[in-house]
C-alpha cells in the first residue's frame, strides 16, 4: 500500500480546501498558516469554564488505530471532544481485523455506522490514503501517522510551536532534526511542512546508518556530527530513537549513540542560547535526550502537547465537510 | 447590488444608544457592569461606549464563528480573532453589544458561548440598529434606532474609522 503521487490530490476538493488530511506535500503555504491561525484561535477555548465550542456537534469521530499510541489518540480524543463530536476511540490490534476482517470491511461496517471522520494510524504506510481512496464521499480521513510515510499533525503542531516561540518568520530560521531520519515518518513531515513554510536551513543529524541515501534530495543539510549539526540553530528536534532500531544492525548500543547524539546540556550550548527543545514524545531519557535538558529551561516538549490538541482541533474542523477556504 | 447613501449618522445612534444604556443601567442598578463586543463591528462600537459609560473591567471580546448555526452549510468562517474575556462572567452584570440586531441568529450564538465562560446575572443587550427580520425572539434592551428594510437590503457598519452606516440590496 504505497501511496500514489495523485493522493495529494485526495487531499483537497474541486476549489482546493481541505477534504482529508493525509500528508503535508502537496499543501499551500496558505493552507498550513490557515490551519496554525485556526489552531490559535481555539487557543480561548481552553479558558472558557466549558471548554467546548459546538462546531462538530453532531458529528461522529473514529479515531482507527491499528498501532499502539498514547500522546497522539488522546490529544485527537481531547480535540474532537472539544470540538462537541461524539468520539469512539477503535483499537484494531484487539479487535475484527484480528479475526481475519479486511481494512476495507472494518471501514464499510463503520461507515454503516454514519461515521464523519477516521482518524487513522497504522504501522503501514499508505493506510489512510487507501482509507480515503475507498470510503464513502462524505467521510473525511485524517491521518494519525502511517507507517514511516507521514504523521502530518505531528508536524503541525511542531510548526505551530516553532512559530509560538519564534514568529513567523521562518525564513531566518535553522533548524536541527536529530535522530532516526531514516525510520521517521515525523521527519519526514517536519522537512515537507518546514520546506514549504519557506524555513531558512533545515539540517538533519544522525548517523550514516539513520539518513536515507540521498537525503540532499530533500532540500536539507546533513550532519553526521552532533555538535557541528548543532553549531548556531534556533530549533532543536529531536526524534525518538525507537528500541527495536538497536537489536538491528544500524546501531552500536544505547550508551554509544547517547555518547555520540544524545542531547546534553553541553551539546544544547552549541545552538543559539534562545535556541528551544522539541521532541514529539514519548521520550527516551538517558538514550537521546538527557533529563536536565527534556526537563529544563529551553524544552518545550510539554507546550507541544498542549498545541497538539489546539493543531488537531483545526484540522478536525477544517476537514469537515463544508469547510470554508 | 444598488448603493444606497443612508441619512443614518453614526454618532447620532451612538448617543442614542449610550443614553439608552445609562437608562438601563440605572433603572436595573447594575453597579459594576462588564461589557462585550461581538467581532467586529460590535466591538467597534464597544470600545467607544465603554469609554463614554467609564467601565472598570477591560473590554471584552466574543467571536462567535465556533457559535454559529451555519456551520454545516458554510464551514469554518475565515480570518477568526478569538474570543478574549478579560474578566469572569460569573455572577457578572452583561452588556453586550452588536452593531445590528437583524434575525437573531447571532445573539443566540453569542449567549451560547457567553454561557460556556460562567453563568451571567444578566445580559443587556445593546444594538446601534434594530431591524426587523427576527427569526428567533430575541430582543434589544437598548437601540440607536428601529429600522424598517426590504427583504433584500441588508444595513451594515464599516469602520473602524470612521464608523459608517451602508444600506444595501443584495440579490436574493
Amino acid at each position: 500500500m504505497a501511496a500514489s503521487p495523485a493522493s495529494h490530490d485526495l487531499q483537497l476538493d474541486s476549489q482546493g480546501r481541505l477534504r482529508h488530511f493525509l500528508t503535508i506535500e502537496g499543501l499551500s503555504r496558505e493552507l498550513l498558516l490557515r490551519i496554525m491561525d485556526v489552531a490559535e484561535s481555539f487557543g480561548s477555548v481552553t479558558e472558557q469554564t466549558v471548554k467546548k465550542v459546538p462546531l462538530l456537534r453532531g458529528k461522529s469521530v473514529v479515531n482507527l488505530f491499528f498501532e499502539n499510541s498514547t500522546r497522539t489518540l488522546a490529544t485527537f480524543e481531547l480535540a474532537a471532544k472539544r470540538l462537541s463530536a461524539d468520539v469512539l476511540n477503535l483499537n484494531i490490534r484487539t479487535s475484527s481485523t484480528a479475526k481475519g476482517e479486511t481494512l476495507l470491511d472494518t471501514i464499510r461496517n463503520l461507515e454503516a455506522m454514519q461515521v464523519d471522520i477516521f482518524v487513522v494510524r497504522h504501522a503501514e504506510s499508505g493506510a489512510a490514503h487507501f482509507i480515503a481512496r475507498h470510503c464513502a464521499p462524505h467521510v473525511s480521513v485524517i491521518n494519525g501517522g502511517d507507517g514511516r510515510h507521514a504523521h502530518p499533525t505531528q508536524a503541525m503542531l511542531d510548526m505551530f510551536t516553532i512559530r509560538r516561540a519564534k514568529g513567523a518568520d521562518f525564513g531566518r530560521l535553522k533548524l536541527a532534526i536529530v535522530g532516526d531520519i531514516l525510520h521517521s515518518r515525523v521527519a519526514r513531515s517536519q522537512i515537507a511542512a518546514l520546506k514549504t513554510l519557506g524555513a531558512g536551513e533545515i539540517r538533519v543529524v544522525a548517523p550514516k546508518t539513520l539518513l536515507p541515501a540521498q537525503v540532499e534530495s530533500l532540500g536539507v543539510v546533513p550532519y553526521t556530527d552532533l555538535d557541528a549539526g548543532l553549531a548556531g540553530v534556533d530549533v532543536v528536534m529531536m526524534l525518538r530513537l525507537q528500541k527495536e532500531r538497536m537489536s538491528g544492525a544500524y546501531l552500536p548500543s544505547e550508551s554509544e549513540y547517547f555518547r555520540c547524539f544524545g542531547l546534553t546540556e553541553r551539546r544544547l550550548a552549541k545552538a543559539k542560547p534562545d535556541a528551544i527543545v522539541m521532541h514529539p514524545g514519548p521520550i527516551n531519557r538517558g538514550v537521546e535526550i538527557d533529563s536536565s535538558v527534556a526537563d529544563g529551561p529551553q524544552s518545550v516538549i510539554l507546550q507541544q502537547v498542549g498545541h497538539g490538541i489546539a493543531v488537531r482541533m483545526a484540522v478536525l474542523s477544517l476537514s469537515t465537510p463544508g469547510g470554508a477556504p | 447590488m444598488t448603493d444606497l447613501t443612508a441619512p443614518l449618522q453614526v454618532e447620532d445612534l451612538l448617543d442614542r444608544l449610550e443614553i439608552e444604556l445609562r437608562r438601563e443601567i440605572a433603572a436595573r442598578e447594575l453597579t459594576d457592569p462588564a461589557m462585550i463586543g461581538i467581532h467586529s463591528g460590535g466591538v467597534w462600537l464597544a470600545q467607544h461606549l465603554h469609554r463614554r459609560l467609564g467601565l472598570q473591567d477591560p473590554l471584552g471580546l466574543l467571536n462567535i464563528s465556533f457559535y454559529r448555526d451555519d456551520f454545516s452549510q458554510l464551514g469554518m468562517h475565515p480570518m477568526v480573532t478569538p474570543s478574549r474575556l478579560p474578566f469572569s462572567v460569573e455572577g457578572r452584570d452583561i452588556l453586550l453589544i452588536d452593531d445590528v440586531l437583524y434575525t437573531g441568529r447571532t445573539i443566540r450564538a453569542a449567549l451560547n458561548e457567553i454561557f460556556d465562560y460562567g453563568r451571567p446575572a444578566c445580559v443587556v443587550l445593546g444594538v446601534l440598529i434594530e431591524r426587523d427580520g427576527r427569526q428567533i425572539p430575541i430582543r434589544a434592551d437598548c437601540c440607536g434606532t428601529h429600522l424598517t428594510l426590504a427583504a433584500g437590503q441588508r444595513v451594515k457598519l464599516t469602520g473602524p474609522d470612521p464608523l459608517q452606516l451602508e444600506i444595501r440590496s443584495v440579490s436574493l
